[in-house]
Formats: C-alpha cells, sequence, structure tokens
C-alpha cells in the first residue's frame, strides 16, 4: 500500500508538470490555432535559467523571477517576430515554424549557457516527508501545491475576469471577437506570454528533481502536447486532467509493470481514450454544416 | 414502382425532432421539389437520403431495396447523388479535376494499377477528360476547364457541382438549394438545366426557396413544415392549399414564430393603440 | 426516354492531340502557342530533370564524404515523396513517419544479421511487415482528425521507438546493431559510389510512382477529399478505406528507405525511429512545399545538406538551423517549391 501511495505521488508530481506545460499549448492554441512545438522549451528556459543563475550564487527567488521574465520574452518574440507575420499562412507552416523557434531555443541555450546537465537544490531541503505512507521530498509539495495554486489562479482569471473572458471569446471566434472591439492581436501576445511564464514555472518546480539541460524541453514538451490533446485540446481542465492522468499512467506503469516501457504504456493508453473519444477527454466537437 | 420511397421516417437531434414520422414516395423520371420554411427539415431530409444520418425511425426504400443508414459513398455508389447547400467544391483542384472526380465510381480506383500507370489507367483517364469536358459543356462551363475552382464565380461553382453530381451517372439526383445566391438570369439557366436532366431520365428531388423555379419545374411537391408533411401534390394543388399558404407561401404570422404544439391558426394581428399612451 | 443510369447523350468532347516535339522538349515547357503537351510529357517532365541531375552530380561531388551526403539525401527523399502524399495531397499528418523507416530498417537489419535471410528478400519482407502494421492501425487512426490524428501518430511512433530500444536481445538496444550489406544479383553494394546509383535509382522509382498516383482516379480521390470529405464520400469515394490505402503506401516508402539505409550504413541506432526524427521528415516535407512530389525531394536536400553546411558556424549551428527554418516558413508560407512556382508564373507571361 506504500508503494501505491509511493507511485501515486510521484505520478501527480510529475502529472502537475505535464498539466503546466498543457495549459500552454492550449491557451495558445485556443488563440492562434497553432501547436507550439517550442512549448517545451519555455520549460526549459525556466529550469536551466534559473539553475545557472543560482549556481553563480543569485538567491533562487531573484533567479526565478529572471528565468521567467526570459521565458516570457522569448514567447512575446516568438509571437511578435514570427507567428504573427506568417499570419496567413496555412495552419501547417505556422507549427513549422514553432518546430524553427524550438531548435532556435535550444540552440541558444547551447550557446548562452552550455550542453552540460545542471542541478538545483529543493526550495526546501531535501529532507524526506512522510505522507500517507509515501516519503516524498519537499520538493514535491512545492510542485504539487504551486502546480494547483497557478491552475485555481487560471481558472478565476479566465471565468471570472473581463480580460480572461475576453481570450476566451477571441477562441471561440475570433472574428466575432474583433467585432465587438476586442483587441485580438493584443490578446494573442498575453496568450504567448501567459504560455511561456507557465512553462517556465514548471521548468523552475522540475528542475530540484530532474536534471536540467539545454535538451530537457523536448520530451516534456511531447509530454505536455499529448496531455493537452488527451485532455481535448483547448480545454483547461482536459489539460489538467490530462496531465495529471498521463503522469500517474507513467508512474503506475512504471512501477507495477516495466519502467524501461513506461512511455510506451502511457502512449498506448493516451490511443485507446482517443479512440474511445475521438476529440479527447473534454474537447469540444466540431460540427460542419452542409 | 417508385424509385424513393421514404416511410415513416424520424430524426431528432437532442431532443428536436427535425424529421417526424415522415412519408413519401417519388417516381422514377419525375421532379420532386421540396419546400418550406427555414428549419423544416429539408437538408436534414436529403442528409438523412444520402447516409450523412442514420435514421431513427422509419425506412428509406431505393429502387425497392432499404438502404436507411448506408454509408453515403455506398449510396453515392447504387446512383444517388446531390449537391450541397454550402458548395463543397474541391477548391484545390481545377474545374475538369472536379468533374472527373465524380466520375470515380467508375474508374479504376485501385492503388497497384494507379502506382505503375497501368495502359488502361491512360486510356481511362483520356476517357474520362473528354467526359469531363462534355459535362462542363452541358452546364454552360466550356471553356472553363483548366481554371483552378477557387477562380470561379459562385454561379459557376454551382454549375460545376451540378456538373460533378451528373458525372457519377445518378438515377437520382438531390438539388440543395441550387438557385440559393443567384440572380434572375442564372437562376434561369438552373432551371433549365434542371428540366435538361430530367428530360434525360434522371430523377430529381429538388430543395428551393424560390417558388418561380419549383412552380416552373416541378412535377409533384412535397411541403413540410417543422419535419411533418404538410402538403403533397402538383404545383397547383399546392399553391391553393390554405395550410400551406398560411405556413409559408405568405401571410402574416406564418409558423416560423410558433412551437408546432400552439395553436395552428396565426392570431388575429392586434389592434394599434393610437391614444398617445406609452 | 433514356433509361435510367446512362449519360447524357452527346457528351464526350474529342480534345485535340498535341504535335510531337523535340529532344529539348523533354526539360523546356512549351513556348505560349506553340500548343499543349502531350499528357506524359508535362507529367514527366520534373523527372526527366530530376533523372539529369542526378547523373550529372557525381561530376560535381569532389570526394566519397560528399556521395555519402547525396546518398542520406536521396534516403530521406524517398521517405518524403511518400510522406508528401499523405500530408501535402491527402490533408492528413503523421508525427510517426519516422518510426516507419527505423522499423522497416530494423526488420531487414535483423532478418539478414540474425536469421541469415537474403538482404535483398530481407528488405522486401520490412516493407510487407511495416505495411501490415500501417494498414492494421489505419483504420481506428485515421478516424481521428487534426490534432489528435496527429497526437496519435505522435503515440504510435514513440511506442515503436520504445520497443526497438529496449528490445535488446534482436535490435542491440540503444548502442546498435551491425547490419551486412545488401547483394544484389549476386554481387555486394558496397561504397559510396555504387550506393550513389541505386538509391538515384530509387529515388526517381519512387517519384516516378507518386506523380503517376497523383494524377490517377485514386490520386484525384485523396486530393478530393482533402477539400471536403463529405463531397468526396458524395461522389462514391471510399475516405475511409482511400485514407488507409495513401497511409500504407507512404509508410511501406519509409520502410524501403529505411532497409536501404541500414544495409547503405551497415550499422543501425534506434534513433532512426525517434519522434524528433519524425518531426524532421514533416519539416522537409512543409519546407520544400506541400502537395509538391518535387517540394518533397527538395525539402529533403535541404535539411540534410543544411546542417552539414552549418557546421561552419560551430557552436552556433542550431541557432542558424532554427532562424533559417524560420525565416524561410514566414516569407514562403506555402514551402519552397510552390511559392518559388508562383514567383516565376508572375514574371514569365
Amino acid at each position: 500500500m506504500a508503494e501505491f501511495a509511493q507511485f501515486v505521488f510521484s505520478g501527480i508530481t510529475v502529472g502537475a508538470i505535464y498539466a503546466l506545460v498543457g495549459l500552454g499549448f492550449s491557451i495558445i492554441y485556443n488563440a492562434s490555432r497553432v501547436i507550439n512545438f517550442a512549448q517545451g522549451e519555455f520549460v526549459m528556459i525556466g529550469g536551466l535559467t534559473t539553475a545557472m543563475l543560482v549556481e553563480r550564487g543569485v538567491p533562487v527567488p531573484l533567479a526565478a523571477a529572471v528565468a521567467i521574465i526570459a521565458a516570457v520574452i522569448a514567447g512575446l518574440a516568438l509571437e511578435k517576430l514570427a507567428v504573427e507575420q506568417a499570419r496567413e499562412a496555412p495552419v501547417v507552416t505556422l507549427i513549422i515554424i514553432t518546430v524553427g523557434a524550438s531548435i532556435f531555443l535550444r540552440g541558444l541555450a547551447q550557446v548562452v549557457f552550455d550542453r552540460n546537465y545542471h542541478a538545483l537544490a529543493g526550495f526546501s531541503g531535501e529532507a524526506p516527508i512522510h505522507v500517507g505512507g509515501a516519503t516524498v521530498v519537499p520538493q514535491t509539495l512545492w510542485v504539487i501545491g504551486t502546480a494547483a495554486a497557478l491552475v485555481i489562479a487560471l481558472w478565476w482569471f479566465f471565468g471570472r475576469t473581463l480580460l480572461g473572458k475576453a481570450i476566451l471569446a477571441t477562441s471561440y471566434d475570433s472574428l466575432a471577437a474583433q467585432l465587438v472591439g476586442i483587441g485580438t492581436r493584443a490578446l494573442l501576445s498575453l496568450s504567448f506570454g501567459l504560455s511561456a511564464a507557465l512553462g517556465a514555472v514548471g521548468g523552475i518546480l522540475i528542475a530540484p528533481i530532474s536534471l536540467t539541460s539545454h535538451d530537457m524541453g523536448v520530451m516534456l514538451g511531447l509530454k505536455g502536447f499529448a496531455a493537452a490533446v488527451l485532455g481535448g485540446l483547448g480545454s483547461g481542465l482536459g489539460a489538467v486532467a490530462g496531465g495529471l492522468l498521463l503522469g500517474l499512467v507513467e508512474a503506475l506503469g512504471a512501477g507495477y509493470v516495466s519502467s524501461s516501457y513506461k512511455d510506451a504504456i502511457a502512449f498506448v493508453i493516451i490511443l485507446l481514450v482517443l479512440f474511445l473519444r475521438p476529440t479527447g477527454l473534454f474537447g469540444r466537437r466540431r460540427t460542419e454544416r452542409v | 414502382m417508385s424509385l424513393l420511397e421514404v416511410s415513416g421516417l424520424s430524426h431528432g437531434f437532442g431532443g428536436v425532432a427535425a424529421i417526424d414520422d415522415l412519408s413519401f414516395a417519388v417516381a422514377e423520371g419525375e421532379v420532386l421539389s421540396v419546400i418550406g420554411p427555414n428549419g423544416a427539415g429539408k437538408t436534414t431530409l436529403f442528409n438523412l437520403i444520402t447516409g450523412i444520418y442514420k435514421p431513427a425511425r422509419g425506412h428509406i426504400l431505393f429502387a425497392g431495396r432499404e438502404v436507411g443508414g448506408l454509408a453515403p459513398f455506398a449510396l453515392a455508389r447504387l446512383g444517388i447523388a446531390r449537391t450541397f447547400q454550402n458548395l463543397q467544391i474541391f477548391l484545390a483542384m481545377t474545374a475538369a479535376e472536379n468533374v472527373m472526380v465524380g466520375l470515380h465510381r467508375h474508374l479504376d480506383a485501385r492503388m497497384l494499377p494507379a502506382l505503375f500507370r497501368l495502359p488502361w489507367i491512360a486510356r481511362a483517364d483520356r476517357r474520362a477528360r473528354e467526359e469531363a469536358s462534355g459535362l462542363l459543356d452541358f452546364v454552360g462551363l466550356s471553356e472553363l476547364g483548366e481554371a483552378t475552382a477557387d477562380e470561379l464565380s459562385y454561379g459557376a461553382l454551382k454549375r460545376l457541382e451540378f456538373a460533378r453530381a451528373l458525372a457519377t451517372r445518378p438515377r437520382l439526383l438531390l438539388l440543395d438549394e441550387p438557385a440559393a445566391g443567384l440572380n434572375a438570369s442564372e437562376t434561369q439557366a438552373i432551371d433549365a438545366l434542371i428540366a435538361k436532366v430530367a428530360k434525360s431520365g434522371v430523377t430529381v428531388l429538388l430543395v428551393e426557396h424560390d417558388m418561380k423555379l419549383v412552380m416552373g419545374v416541378s412535377h409533384r411537391i412535397l411541403v413540410l413544415d417543422y419535419g411533418r408533411k404538410l402538403a403533397e401534390g402538383n404545383a397547383v394543388d399546392v399553391r391553393s392549399d390554405p395550410q400551406v399558404i398560411a405556413a409559408y407561401l405568405g401571410q402574416a404570422g406564418s409558423s416560423l414564430a410558433q412551437p408546432p404544439s400552439a395553436a395552428r391558426r396565426p392570431p388575429a394581428a392586434p389592434p394599434i393603440d393610437v391614444s398617445g399612451e406609452a | 426516354m433514356r433509361g435510367p443510369g446512362q449519360h447524357l447523350p452527346g457528351l464526350s468532347r474529342q480534345l485535340p492531340r498535341p504535335a510531337p516535339r523535340t529532344l529539348l522538349a523533354l526539360l523546356l515547357p512549351p513556348a505560349p502557342g506553340a500548343g499543349r503537351d502531350p499528357p506524359w510529357l508535362a507529367r514527366y517532365r520534373g523527372l526527366f530533370a530530376l533523372a539529369l541531375a542526378m547523373a550529372l552530380l557525381p561530376w560535381l561531388l569532389p570526394n566519397n564524404f560528399f556521395f555519402g551526403v547525396a546518398i542520406l539525401v536521396g534516403l530521406n527523399a524517398i521517405v518524403c515523396v511518400g510522406l508528401n502524399l499523405l500530408i501535402g495531397y491527402a490533408g492528413q499528418i503523421s508525427l510517426g513517419h519516422a518510426a516507419f523507416f527505423g522499423l522497416g530498417a530494423y526488420v531487414s537489419a535483423i532478418l539478414s544479421a540474425q536469421f541469415g535471410w537474403e538482404p535483398a528478400l530481407a528488405m522486401l519482407a520490412g516493407a510487407v511487415v511495416v505495411g501490415l502494421l500501417a494498414f492494421v492501425v489505419a483504420r481506428p487512426i485515421l478516424r481521428l482528425s487534426g490534432h489528435y490524428l496527429a497526437m496519435a501518430t505522435l503515440g504510435l511512433g514513440v511506442i515503436i521507438s520504445i520497443v526497438l530500444v529496449h528490445e535488446t536481445r534482436l535490435t542491440g538496444g540503444p548502442d546498435g546493431m551491425a547490419v551486412p550489406p545488401l547483394r544484389l544479383l549476386g554481387t555486394e553494394i558496397v561504397g559510396a559510389r555504387a550506393w550513389y546509383w541505386l538509391v538515384a535509382g530509387a529515388l526517381l522509382i519512387a517519384v516516378w510512382l507518386a506523380l503517376n498516383l497523383v494524377d490517377s482516379p485514386l490520386g484525384r480521390a485523396l486530393r478530393g477529399l482533402e477539400s471536403s470529405e463529405v463531397a468526396a464520400e458524395s461522389v462514391a469515394i471510399d475516405t475511409v478505406r482511400t485514407k488507409t490505402r495513401v497511409f500504407v503506401i507512404s509508410a511501406v516508402f519509409a520502410s524501403v528507405a529505411g532497409s536501404l539505409f541500414a544495409h547503405y550504413s551497415g550499422f543501425l541506432t534506434p534513433a532512426e525511429a525517434s519522434f524528433p526524427r519524425s518531426i524532421e521528415l514533416v519539416t522537409m516535407v512543409v519546407l520544400g512545399g506541400m502537395a509538391s512530389t518535387y517540394g518533397a525531394v527538395v525539402g529533403a536536400a535541404i535539411l540534410t545538406v543544411l546542417p552539414q553546411a552549418l557546421t561552419f558556424f560551430h557552436d552556433y549551428e542550431q541557432v542558424m538551423l532554427g532562424l533559417i527554418l524560420m525565416l524561410t516558413m514566414v516569407f514562403m508560407p506555402k514551402g519552397l517549391v510552390p511559392n518559388l512556382a508562383l514567383y516565376l508564373k508572375r514574371r514569365l507571361p
């Protein structure tokens, strides 16, 4: 039983990160119909920048703040300089632009930092804590707590504030939103910035638990995308549910079946869900009038 | 014998009955128009006949054979073709290619002959090109064969969809608002086209709002309202049916404003109060 | 009155047959007013140009290293030509195509290295295995659309690549495995030059097959269903079956290229089946131009050669690559070949 609790905690922890990355995908998808393949790189910028700065003696909160700002700048730059310039292009083209951006950011990180692995100390030390039969490091609670707080903040933002609702309106029908005076261009920038910040926070939170390096974004981006699609692309609730489900399946699969095949098991589950629910767990079905 | 026979057909969406216990028949070689207010279920009926929806209840018989719920491409193979209310032209292809796609069921669509371009594929392609050219002439789009579809006007695209549907060599042709968005002379051209097609032996089922077109080209008319048959008969009878006039053809307080359970008779217009009170 | 189902009378219009042309006409489009090409020439003109280019290229290549790059271009191009049929013409997506490449490679490698099969037969077996797998997964996967379809192909690709990494007994795991050379008609194909001609021939065949497919009833059905599945169904196109066919054929193209790669390189690692490789392949197709077979070849060429060329920038190689990719797609959103074709059409009468 203790073993089960252990796996659950581990699954929720990594699932929380997937949820944050997945939310980033969903927010940008809602704003622009684009799948941002550079999302994983925002995570990398967050984690790696923080780790490198802390290594040079910068206090963690300041390093984290700088990392988040760096990621947001990258996100805004991506939107302004690339996505907006190719506004009229087919979606596939825009996706390849984000692929180019991800290669660019990975290369930049290699140059600015280096190609090595870096570690970051846990925010509250390494002394294990016992929770419900499982033994976890304090960082686990930081991850789960911060992610939960962010999700609640986003839920309040999109559901209760005018700005959040404007973003949602734009995602349902961009033209209609413009016609009622919503500045969709600015909201697009905001969406990219927000997604970048979410990704960066995810990277900062996960850095003490797993190693950071210039290419950590590839797998995390992939898993975040999987989480977003699993939950239903464009649905915030879906991204969170998808992320947690993915993390749990991975952890339980690794623990009870085979740790080398954990990713394969996770993707088999995803495929099964998609066969049964072709637009993900909470995705919107699109209808076409003929 | 009727080519198409619909009996007891019912279909709904989320509790709203789009088609409610509908029964009618279309004789071979005739032109039957389906008219009614928006939301009467006309396009739903077409979608049911062409397999886009599977009927909740009832039967659809084509040439005596039960076809309700078959996949759309299977129905097309049996000889049912259609045009769409919202044009579904293959915009990235040329006009000729659009029509050639219509010939699909008569051509060899297998992978290996296509990959190796076996001799009969090339010959069949040449014949297909010629037939497509002929069909473009038939609908009045000669010389536009090599134009990309997205360069053509709306009226031309409507006729192109016609040609593509005819390319399947159908027994039954369903036309969903072929004159929508067309001006008077374009509508006359469509009128003539429908008559030409009907004369060649194709049975036509037509949804239209343009009453002049409907009265001119149809042998019989079916009137739908809220998914139910309101009237069925020839043009003269339907035109003078009081229920049809009340529901659709023209008078204040039509059924558009009232749910089926309410009284059918439109309410008398209330007297206008000119006493000066706000 | 005409019987039903017979097509309308006097409709077929005889099209004029164009005049015969000179040898030069094989490569150059007809001058304005000089009449139309026979259809086969219009279709295969690019193929002749490609064949000529590949025949002349060896004179320009200084040493074996460059031949090696050319071979890799050719192999990537074969995969991309097949992938373009799926993405560009049928409008579907596959983010897992490297897995078909890798699976074809490994089946061929394992059968020839561990079971002593004749490499040519092993290659054929690889194509059959991959084709069957693609056929089986196609039906459920292709019912999805858009990003959900992308995710399903991505998942499939990852699952296959994980199996390849972890079934160490068969595949040698992440450290890779050795592959015996290819034997055709009794002789071993060794050396960069011999492989160059083999791959060039294979690419020409691949392009020829693709061109034929696009201009056939099946090809038109594909292009139609990309525009409107509803309309395609309404003209008796079984869209599920059609999509399945193109999915399978594109997987088989990848498998053959993968098998060739295995025997050429003599050594195989699971990285060939990885997710980043799948993304690379899609990028090649989009960069070169979707719905353009020659675009797929161009895209493969550029993205295979560019990283080599960019080593000039040392540590900045990835930065430059990413930058070039972004700039190209921003300024040529339809891809290189279609955008260039549009540009030329506007400039020439």
